[in-house]
């Protein structure tokens, strides 16, 4: 059984920004001790000389004309946000109060 | 006419041609249809509100001699991972509950100027991760042939909305076989393209690396027909092949007048139908390849050991990039936001609202994501991974040389009970096998019925996949195979879904 304890689980969760609740992080702790577990098959599949695939049909350098295209109004960027200025997003205080 | 709802996409095309029937006629059935299904299944997540101006200006494009396709005034169901701007998008999460996007995806758009109608927006497994739309944030889609069933997933909406009849066809996403099992699981016909032939602009991304839009349908060549609109280079995916690609549609229909199956090598390949293969599934294979024997096609073993390895992979690759995709859900731009009590900072109104808007599989899939790429642990995971990708790849390379197309049975089982597999992730996880090593090579494949299984009598899928780039070849051997199915039995799998009302 893979080290999948309550104390990592909250350290991803805090880099994935979930604040997940005592109890999810209590039960994810257990599954995802048997998933790793389940995965880890492929660390001893493929030798040094087995170079990583990341993008299956690989395509290179590409690139389009510097021109300017259709992009979308302010208005229509701001349209579907929780909160804006009317030129910007809103968001609440960037700095806790300890910073 | 006879019930316009029980008609191919190509059958309504020829309707439309002849006058036989207007596009407000067929878009009304279908509409008609929904309303009185869609209460049992749940197909449907959003309905489209001017469905039937559109089919009455496709009617009046068609009376100018104006039509901009063959499937003009045909209407279509849209995957609800799909950005559409004028029906609600939400990739089945309440994160984006009520979100309107500022623009239509690509695929979207080429159906719009095709003239195609779009009905409504499908349910499907929250962003995509799941193999039977009950992980969708809003309910679960019920399975036409049987409501206490799983219409697979993620794209359970579109598939139960093709085989029940409330659209002629629909558009899915596949990313690790969620177009081809819900084919399977409920008789109906869909296609992974090869990676980059259809453009991902406007696709909620799930893996980057491994999704593909595809079509669904009851019959191969709707499904050829629906390729051939939404395939093509889009300048604004930069994974986008920009090679031409042959007709789908033409492919298809060289393969409906086929005598048989002569000279095509068929391999298969002996890690997708080992263990885990249900008895009335491996049967209807036996019977299928002796069935392609008896036709003319040459049928070889093949051996392609990594694909054991291929859903290991597989839950290493896809959480890793979905974990990175999915970071722009963060209360800022779109969607839902949460904001905590007392004087919370940015970062914990974004940690409230993603444990709030996600669903437990994204969380769960979204932690094991980090995991994989966190510093230490990147190399023996996601680079473990990545580097199995390449021997499968290779494998698939080895097998091509020998043979024209691979088969396989698409899912290891028939639709499973709602609810059977809810609380077992690796147990869900491991249904996907014979998808799985599709995705990961970035090779086409093609599901369609093979038959009923004698146990219960639900609907059995067969697996064809070809080589990248060859997508037109499972057209065309699946035209032949489907015309060999239909003959055998004496009806195609989609006339014998069971009425729903």
């Amino acid at each position: 059984m893979s080290e999948m304890t309550p104390d990592a689980v909250r350290h991803l969760a805090g880099l994935a920004r979930i604040a997940l609740s005592e109890e999810e992080v209590l039960r994810l702790a257990g599954e995802l001790g048997a998933i790793v577990d389940a995965v880890e098959a492929v660390q001893s599949v493929a030798g040094d000389d087995v170079p990583p695939t990341s993008h299956p049909i690989p395509l290179g350098n590409v690139l389009r004309d510097d021109t300017v295209g259709d992009t979308l109004t302010t208005e229509e960027a701001l349209a579907g946000a929780p909160d804006h200025d009317g030129s910007r997003f809103r968001v609440t205080a960037i700095l806790g109060d300890e910073q | 006419m006879s019930d316009l709802t029980a008609l191919s996409a190509s059958a309504l095309s020829d309707a439309l041609a002849s006058g036989e029937a207007s596009s407000v006629e067929i878009t009304a059935a279908h509409i008609e249809r929904i309303d009185a299904t869609d209460q049992t299944l749940g197909s449907f997540l959003a309905r489209s509100a001017h469905a039937l101006e559109l089919a009455a200006k496709s009617d009046a494009r068609r009376k100018a001699g104006a039509q901009t396709s063959a499937l003009d005034g045909v209407p279509i169901a849209i995957k609800d991972v799909l950005c559409t701007t004028d029906m609600v998008t939400t990739a089945g999460s309440r994160i984006l509950e009520g979100w309107l996007p500022p623009y239509d995806a690509t695929v979207v758009r080429k159906l719009r100027e095709a003239g195609l109608v779009p009905l409504g927006k499908t349910n499907m497994d929250e962003f995509a991760m799941g193999s039977s739309t009950e992980h969708s944030g809003y309910h679960v889609t019920k399975n036409p042939w049987d409501i206490t069933r799983a219409p697979g997933g993620s794209g359970g909406g579109s598939a139960a909305a093709v085989a029940a009849r409330q659209a002629p066809v629909a558009i899915g996403s596949d990313t690790g076989g969620s177009i081809r099992q819900p084919a399977a699981f409920t008789g109906t016909v869909g296609v992974k393209p090869t990676y980059g032939g259809v453009s991902r602009y406007g696709v909620i991304a799930l893996a980057s690396s491994l999704d593909q839009v595809g079509p669904v349908s009851r019959t191969v060549r709707d499904s050829a027909l629906i390729h051939d609109v939404i395939g093509g280079h889009d300048p604004n995916d930069s994974t986008s092949i920009p090679t031409p690609w042959a007709s789908m549609t033409e492919a298809a229909d060289r393969g409906a007048r086929a005598e048989n199956l002569a000279g095509l090598r068929v391999g298969v390949v002996k890690q997708l139908v080992g263990e885990g293969i249900q008895a009335g599934v491996a049967s209807r294979f036996e019977e299928a390849l002796e069935l392609m024997a008896a036709h003319g096609a040459d049928i070889i073993e093949i051996d392609a050991p990594h694909c054991e390895y291929a859903v290991a992979a597989y839950y290493l690759v896809l959480p890793a990039e979905a974990s990175s995709n999915l970071a722009k859900f963060d209360s800022v731009r779109f969607g839902l936001r949460v904001t905590p009590e007392g004087s919370p900072t940015v970062e914990d109104v974004m940690s409230a609202t993603r444990d709030q808007g996600f669903g437990d599989e994204v969380k769960r899939r979204i932690i094991l994501g980090t995991y994989a790429l966190s510093a230490g642990y990147y190399d023996a995971y996601y680079g473990s991974a990545q580097k199995v990708r390449t021997l499968i790849q290779r494998d698939f390379a080895q097998a091509f040389d020998q043979v024209d197309i691979l088969v396989s049975p698409s899912a290891p089982t028939t639709a499973f009970p709602l609810g059977e597999k809810l609380d077992d992730p690796l147990a869900m996880w491991a249904g996907d096998l014979t998808t799985i090593p599709v995705n990961l090579a970035g090779i086409p494949g093609m599901s369609l019925p093979m038959g009923l299984d004698p146990e219960e009598g639900l609907p059995v899928g067969l697996q064809l996949m070809a080589p990248a780039y060859q997508d037109a070849r499972l057209y065309q051997a699946g035209a032949t195979l489907e015309r060999l199915f239909c003959e055998r039995d004496g009806y195609l799998v989609s006339e014998r879904t069971p009425e729903v009302i």
